[in-house]
C-alpha cells in the first residue's frame, strides 16, 4: 500500500510527510493541535544562524497543507490502530472545531466579534498573551481556521451567547457551524512515523527557582513569546511584574534535567544552545542589560555552536558562570540568585529570570505508544529496536519515530530525521511490494 | 506575445476587513480600470474562495484576457493558486502579476486609510506596468538517470546505497580504500553497543556486496564529474583504469579524518606513551596496549578554539567509552575536560556510569593548559590547574591520551571544486540551509551524510545518510526534473568572458564555455558564460554582477523592472 500515516505536525512531522508526498506516496498527517508547526512555530529565531524561525517555517507548513498527496487532519488524534507493516488500519478522531473548513477564509472577523475577545490566556503565547473564546492560535496557522473553545465559549458554558452567537453572526461565509461533532475516520495506510516532539517540564514542581512563586521567573518557551515581535508584547522586552524592561537578566541552565537523583538524569541537549541564543537576543533588543547564564557545562556540539558561543561572550559581553543556583525574592519583585563561585557563596541581583528546563517527551506519548502497541523509555520517548543502525525503527515493524519523541535533538536533527523516516517507509512498502509481486507471479 | 491587443484583468482583493478596512477598494478598482491596457477589473470579498477564483476563471474567457493582476495578500501563500486558475482558464500562468496590497499597504498603515488606498493604487498601477510586459515562460523538464553515485563506503555511505538499492535503483559505491568500512574498521569498541565495530561492519558489507542493485569500486576514486542533476556523467579511476558512469544523483559519504597533534604538544611524539585516542582504539583492538597502573585523557587538544575552533561533538563519548574499558581492568583513569560534552539520554548515562566506576573528571580551562613532562622516575608527569579547586596539581601517570577533533579530510576542497559544492569555514562540507536543509547541497541532484558534513558518532551518520537517500530518492523516483521557468540567460553577443558571474552564482549553474566566432576572414575562440537552465534557480544574483549586463533573468527583465519603476516615481494625483 502506497501510503503512510504522520503523527505529529512539528518540523520532523512535516519534513517526514513532505518527503513521502514528493516520493510518490499518499500521506495522512494527524495533528493533535488545531494547528502544524509544532514547537518550532513558538520560538522566535533559532540558533546558531539566528534565522526568524515562522518565517523559515511557514513555508513548509503551506506547502504541506497544500501538497495533493497530503491530508491534514488538525485537532484530531490517533485512538486505534490495527493490523502490521503495509497493512495498517488507523483510526483517526477529528474533534469539531466549530468552524466548517471548506467554507471558513480565514478572515478572522469571528475573533474580533467575540463577546469573551481576548479573556483566556493563549496556550501558543505559554499564557502570556490573551485570546476569546473562538482564536487562531496564531497568525500563521495552517490551516488558517479559527478554533471554538468549548472550556469557555458561552454557548457551552451558559448555553446562549446573546441572541444569536456573535461570532456567527459576523461570518460572512457561513463558516460556523455549532453542529459539528467529533468524528471517527479509518485509513488503511503501509506505514506510521511518529513525531510528536516534546513538552517542557514544569518547573513549579522545583521549589528552588521559584516559578509559579515568582512573577519574574519565566520559562525559556515563555521568553521565547516574551521576546517574539508577533508575541505578547510585540517583541518589547518587558518582565511580568510591573512591565518594566529588565535591565539585568539571568539565564538558568539544567533546570530539571541532569539529576540523576531524581531520576531525571539525561540532558535536553538544545538547552545551553537556545539560552545562549536568547541571551544574545536580550542584547540586540536592549543593548545596556545585564546578562548573565548560569550553567554546568556548555554544551555546544554542532556545527558553527561554538563560534556562536564565543560571540555572545565577546561581541554581546555576556557572562557565562559555571554554577546551581537558587532563586529567592524581595519585595521589589527583583530576584536574588544564589550561586557558587569556587566553593564560595555569592548572590547577584536580577529583575527577571528566565529558566531553560527540561524537555521532556509529550504527557501522552506512553499513551499514544499504547495504541500504537510500541516500547517507550522510562520517560516517554520511543526507544528504538536497534540503536546504532535502525535508529528510526521501534520495536514495531512498520512504526518509525523521529524528532524529539525519539531522543533530545535540535530542529537540523529533527529534519533530517523526518526525511530519514521516508526513506525507511519507502524502502519497506518497496520490499513488501516485491515480495507481494514475487508471490504474486508464483500462483 | 508583444503582438496583439493588450487585455489586461485587475483583481483586488478585500480579504474581508483585512485589507477593505483600511483600504478603499472600490476606488483602486476604479483607478485600475483606467490604466492603460486594462479591459476589466473588479472587487472580491475573497479572491481566494472558490466563488473568487472561478469570478477569474470566467472572466479570463469572457473578456478575452492575456494578462491577470490579483492585488491581495502574500504571493508566498497565494500565487501558485491563482497561478493555477490562470491555466485553467488556458492562460498561461507566467502571465499573472500578483501585488501584495495586505501587508505592504492595509497591515502597515492601519492609520493612515488614505495614504494606504494611495500606495494601493500606486503598486497596482506598477504591476499593470509590468505585466503589459511579460511573456508566456515554459517550464522544461528534463529525464533523470535511475541511478546514484556514493562517494565514501564508511558507515553513512553503505546505508545510503543500500536504502536506496532496495528502493529499486542502481547504486554506484566508490571506496578510496580497499576495504568497504571507514573508520569503524579502526575502532575497537562503540559507546552504544557491546557489538565490535568488525562485526558491525562485516553485517553491512555482506548486505552491500550480496545486492545486485549496488556496483561497489573499491581502491577506486573520482577522477572527474560532469553535468547536472538527472544526468552526470562521471568518470572513476579504478586500479584496472578509469570506468564512464551515468548517475541521476550524487551522494558525498566521504566521512572525516582524525586531528594530528603538532610534535611535541603535551609530549605528542616526544615520549612514547602520550597517543591520542585514534591510536588509543587501534592499540586496544589489535590488543597491543602495555601494561598500564594510571592513565590521564587530555580532552579538546586543538579543539574549541584552539587549532579549531568547533567541538567535535563526539569526542567526550568516545574518550568515556575507552576510560571505563581501562576502568574495567583496573587502571586509575583521570580526564581533564573543558565542560563534558554527553548530550541526550545515553551519553548522559554513560558518563554518570563513568563517574560511579571511579573515573576522575577534573576540569581545566583555555586560560590554563595542562603540561605534561618526563617525572623524575621515568614516567609522565601531568601538571594541571584545578579549576575547581583553584589549585595547580601534579599527577604521575604511565599513559597520557590526548582526544583530538575530527578534522575534514585533506581532499575535501578538491571533491568540493570537482562537484561545485561549498566547503564551510570549518572546512566541511556545507549544506544547502543549516536549520532546514541538513542533507542537501545548495546544488540540486547532490546530497550530504555522515561526518563528511560535521562529527558525529554512527547512529547519527545512519539517520543522515537514510536522509540523504530519501531526498535523493524524490528525483530518482520521479524519473524527471523541472526546471525553474524564471531562469537567467546569458546574450552572448555582450557578455565578455570576464566569469564574475561563474564565481558569484550559489547553485553552481553557470559555466564559462568556448565559443567559435566567425568575424570575416578571422575565426575566433572565446569564452563565453552560459548558464544552465536545470541548475538555475532565478536568484538573479548573476544578474546584478555582470558588469556590461548580459545576463537578463527571465519574468523580472530590465525592461519590465524599468516599467515598474517608471511608474513608481511617476507622481500622479
Ligand atoms: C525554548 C526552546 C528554544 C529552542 N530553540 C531552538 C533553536 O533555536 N534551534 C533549534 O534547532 N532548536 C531549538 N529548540 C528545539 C526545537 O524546538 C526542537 O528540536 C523541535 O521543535 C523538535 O521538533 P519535533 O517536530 O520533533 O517536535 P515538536 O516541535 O514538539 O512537534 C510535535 C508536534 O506533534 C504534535 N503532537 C503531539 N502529540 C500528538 C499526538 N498524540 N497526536 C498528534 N499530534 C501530536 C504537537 O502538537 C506538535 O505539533 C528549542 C527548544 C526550546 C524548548
Ligand atoms: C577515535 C574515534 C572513536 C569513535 N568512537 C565512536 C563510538 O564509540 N561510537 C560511535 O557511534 N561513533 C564513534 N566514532 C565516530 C564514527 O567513527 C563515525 O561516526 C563514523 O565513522 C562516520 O561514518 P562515515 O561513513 O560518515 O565516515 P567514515 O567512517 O570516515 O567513512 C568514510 C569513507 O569514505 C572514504 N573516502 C573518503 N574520501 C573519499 C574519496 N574522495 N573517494 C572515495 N572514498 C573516500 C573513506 O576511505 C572511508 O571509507 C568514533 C570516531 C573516532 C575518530
Ligand atoms: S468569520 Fe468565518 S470565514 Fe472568517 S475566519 Fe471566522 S469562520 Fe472563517
Ligand atoms: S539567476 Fe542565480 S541561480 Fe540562476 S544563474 Fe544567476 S546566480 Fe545562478
Amino acid at each position: 500500500m502506497r501510503s503512510a500515516l504522520v503523527i505529529g505536525g512539528g518540523v520532523a512531522g512535516i519534513q517526514a510527510a513532505l518527503d513521502l508526498a514528493e516520493r510518490g506516496l499518499q500521506v495522512y498527517l494527524v495533528e493533535k493541535s488545531p494547528t502544524i508547526g509544532g514547537r518550532m512555530a513558538q520560538l522566535d529565531k533559532t540558533f546558531p544562524t539566528n534565522d526568524c524561525s515562522i518565517c523559515i517555517l511557514a513555508p513548509k507548513m503551506i506547502e504541506c497543507f497544500r501538497h495533493p498527496n497530503i491530508t491534514l487532519f488538525s485537532y484530531s488524534e490517533v485512538i486505534g490502530v490495527e493490523g502490521v507493516a503495509g497493512d495498517f488500519r488507523v483510526r483517526v478522531l477529528k474533534k469539531p472545531r466549530y468552524v466548517d473548513e471548506g467554507k471558513c477564509t480565514g478572515c478572522g472577523a469571528c475573533i474580533e466579534a467575540c463577546r469573551l475577545r481576548g479573556r483566556f490566556p493563549n496556550e501558543f503565547d505559554e499564557g502570556l498573551g490573551r485570546r476569546g473564546a473562538i482564536y487562531f492560535p496564531f497568525m500563521q496557522a495552517v490551516p488558517r481556521v479559527p478554533v471554538v473553545d468549548k472550556r469557555h465559549c458561552l454557548l457551552f458554558t451558559k448555553g446562549k451567547c446573546g441572541k444569536q452567537p456573535a461570532c456567527k453572526e459576523a461570518c460572512e461565509v457561513g463558516a460556523i457551524d455549532f453542529e459539528q461533532r467529533e468524528e471517527v475516520i479509518e485509513l488503511k495506510v503501509g506505514a506510521i512515523i511518529v513525531a510528536t516532539g516534546f513538552d517542557p517540564l514544569d518547573p513549579s514542581v522545583l521549589r528552588e527557582y521559584g516559578y509559579g512563586r515568582f512573577e519574574n521567573v519565566i520559562t525559556a518557551l515563555q521568553y521565547e513569546r516574551l521576546i517574539c515581535a508577533s508575541g505578547p508584547t510585540r517583541g518589547h522586552l518587558q518582565r511580568p511584574s510591573d512591565g518594566k524592561e529588565p535591565k539585568r537578566i539571568a539565564f538558568i541552565h539544567c533546570v530539571g534535567s541532569r539529576n540523576p537523583r531524581a531520576g531525571r538524569y539525561y540532558c535536553s541537549a538544545v538547552c545551553c544552545m537556545h539560552s545562549t541564543k536568547e541571551a544574545i537576543l536580550v542584547k540586540e533588543h536592549c543593548p545596556d542589560a545585564e546578562v548573565f547564564v548560569f550553567y554546568r557545562d556548555m554544551r555546544a556540539f554542532g556545527k558553527g555552536f561554538t563560534e556562536y558561543i564565543e560571540r555572545a561572550k565577546s561581541e554581546y559581553g555576556i557572562k557565562y558562570i559555571k554554577s546551581d543556583v537558587l532563586i529567592e525574592e524581595n519585595e521589589e519583585h527583583n530576584l536574588m540568585i544564589k550561586y557558587d563561585e569556587r566553593g564560595r557563596q555569592r548572590r547577584l541581583e536580577v529583575d527577571m529570570a528566565v529558566l531553560s528546563t527540561l524537555l521532556m517527551p509529550r504527557k501522552d506519548a506512553k499513551e499514544l505508544a499504547a495504541v500504537l502497541g510500541v516500547k517507550t523509555d522510562e520517560f516517554g520517548f520511543f526507544e528504538p529496536a536497534d540503536e546504532l543502525l535502525r535508529p528510526l525503527d521501534t520495536s514495531v515493524p512498520g512504526i518509525f519515530a523521529v524528532g524529539f519523541c525519539r531522543r533530545p535533538m535540535d530542529i537540523p536533527e529533527s529534519v533530517a530525521e523526518g526525511s530519514a523516516a521516508a526513506a525507511r517507509v519507502a524502502e519497506l512498502l518497496g520490499s513488501l511490494e516485491a515480495r507481494g509481486e514475487e508471490r504474486g507471479s508464483e500462483e | 506575445m508583444r503582438e496583439g491587443e493588450l487585455r489586461i484583468g485587475v483583481f483586488v482583493c478585500h480579504c474581508g476587513v483585512n485589507i477593505g478596512g483600511i483600504v478603499d477598494v472600490e476606488a483602486v478598482v476604479e483607478y485600475a480600470k483606467a490604466l492603460p491596457g486594462v479591459v476589466h477589473a473588479e472587487r472580491n470579498l475573497y479572491t481566494c474562495s472558490s466563488e473568487g477564483l472561478s469570478r477569474i476563471r470566467a472572466a479570463i474567457k469572457e473578456h478575452n484576457l492575456n494578462r491577470v493582476v490579483v492585488a491581495a495578500c502574500t504571493p508566498r501563500t497565494h500565487a501558485p493558486l491563482f497561478q493555477k486558475v490562470c491555466e485553467e482558464a488556458g492562460l498561461n500562468k507566467y502571465l499573472f502579476e500578483f501585488v501584495n496590497i495586505r501587508e505592504q499597504c492595509s497591515w502597515v498603515h492601519t492609520h493612515e486609510k488614505e495614504r494606504a488606498t494611495r500606495k494601493a493604487m500606486d503598486l497596482v498601477r506598477m504591476a499593470v506596468a509590468k505585466a503589459a510586459l511579460l511573456e508566456p515562460q515554459e517550464e522544461l523538464s528534463f529525464e533523470v538517470t535511475p541511478s546514484a553515485l556514493v562517494i565514501g563506503g564508511g558507515v553513512a555511505g553503505m546505508t545510503a546505497a543500500l536504502n536506496l538499492a532496495s528502493q529499486g535503483f542502481d547504486v554506484y559505491l566508490v571506496e578510496r580504500e580497499k576495504e568497504l568500512g571507514g573508520r569503524l574498521r579502526t575502532l575497537a569498541s562503540l559507546y552504544q553497543t557491546e557489538e565490535t565495530p568488525e562485526k558491525i561492519i562485516q553485517k553491512l558489507v555482506k548486505e552491500v556486496e550480496g545486492n545486485k542493485k549496488i556496483q561497489v569500486f573499491q581502491g577506486a576514486t573520482i577522477k572527474s564529474v560532469s553535468g547536472y542533476i538527472g544526468n552526470y556523467d562521471v568518470l572513476v579511476s579504478t586500479e584496472g583504469g578509469d570506468i564512464a558512469l551515468k548517475a541521476g544523483v550524487i551522494i558525498v559519504a566521504t566521512g572525516a579524518s582524525v586531528y594530528e597533534p603538532p610534535t611535541g604538544l603535551y609530549g605528542y611524539r616526544k615520549y612514547e606513551n602520550v597517543i591520542t585516542l585514534a591510536e588509543l582504539e587501534q592499540r586496544l583492538k589489535e590488543g597491543q596496549l602495555p601494561e598500564v597502573r594510571d592513565v590521564v585523557f587530555i580532552h579538546c587538544v586543538g579543539a574549541r578554539g584552539q587549532d579549531k575552533s568547533y567541538c567535535s561533538r563526539i569526542c567526550c563519548a568516545a574518550s568515556i567509552k575507552n576510560a571505563l574499558r581501562l576502568r574495567r581492568r583496573g587502571v586509575n583513569v583521570t580526564i581533564l575536560h573543558r565542560g563534558v560534552t554527553m548530550p541526550g539520554l545515553e551519553k548522559e548515562r554513560l558518563y554518570n556510569e563513568a563517574r560511579g566506576r571511579g573515573v576522575i573528571f577534573v576540569r581545566y580551562e583555555l586560560e590554563r593548559l595542562p603540561s605534561v613532562q618526563r617525572s623524575e622516575n621515568g614516567r609522565l608527569e601531568v601538571t594541571f590547574y584545578h579549576e575547581d579547586l583553584s589549585v595547580e596539581l601534579k599527577l604521575e601517570t604511565d599513559m597520557v591520551v590526548l582526544v583530538t577533533p575530527m578534522v575534514p579530510n585533506d581532499d575535501a576542497k578538491e571533491l568540493s571544486t570537482m562537484l561545485k559544492v561549498s566547503l564551510g569555514a570549518d572546512g566541511f562540507f556545507l549544506e544547502a540551509h543549516v536549520k532546514l536543509r541538513p542533507v542537501d547541497f545548495a546544488t540540486d541532484g547532490i546530497f550530504l551524510c555522515g561526518a563528511a558534513h560535521f562529527p558525529k558518532d554512527v547512529a547519527e551518520s545512519v539517520a543522515q545518510a537514510l536522509s540523504a537517500a530519501a531526498r535523493a530518492s524524490i528525483p530518482l523516483s520521479r524519473g524527471y526534473v523541472v526546471a525553474e521557468a524564471i531562469s537567467s540567460v546569458v546574450d552572448e553577443k555582450r557578455c565578455i568572458g570576464c566569469g564574475r558571474c561563474v564565481e558569484i552564482c550559489p547553485y553552481g549553474a553557470i559555466a564559462l564555455r568556448d565559443v567559435t566566432l566567425q568575424l570575416g576572414e578571422v575565426v575566433l575562440v572565446t569564452k563565453k558564460s552560459h548558464i544552465n537552465p536545470v541548475l538555475c534557480k532565478g536568484c538573479g544574483t548573476c544578474v546584478a554582477v555582470c558588469p556590461v549586463g548580459a545576463i537578463d533573468q527571465r519574468n523580472f527583465t530590465f525592461e519590465q523592472i524599468i516599467a515598474a519603476l517608471r511608474e513608481a516615481t511617476t507622481t500622479v494625483t
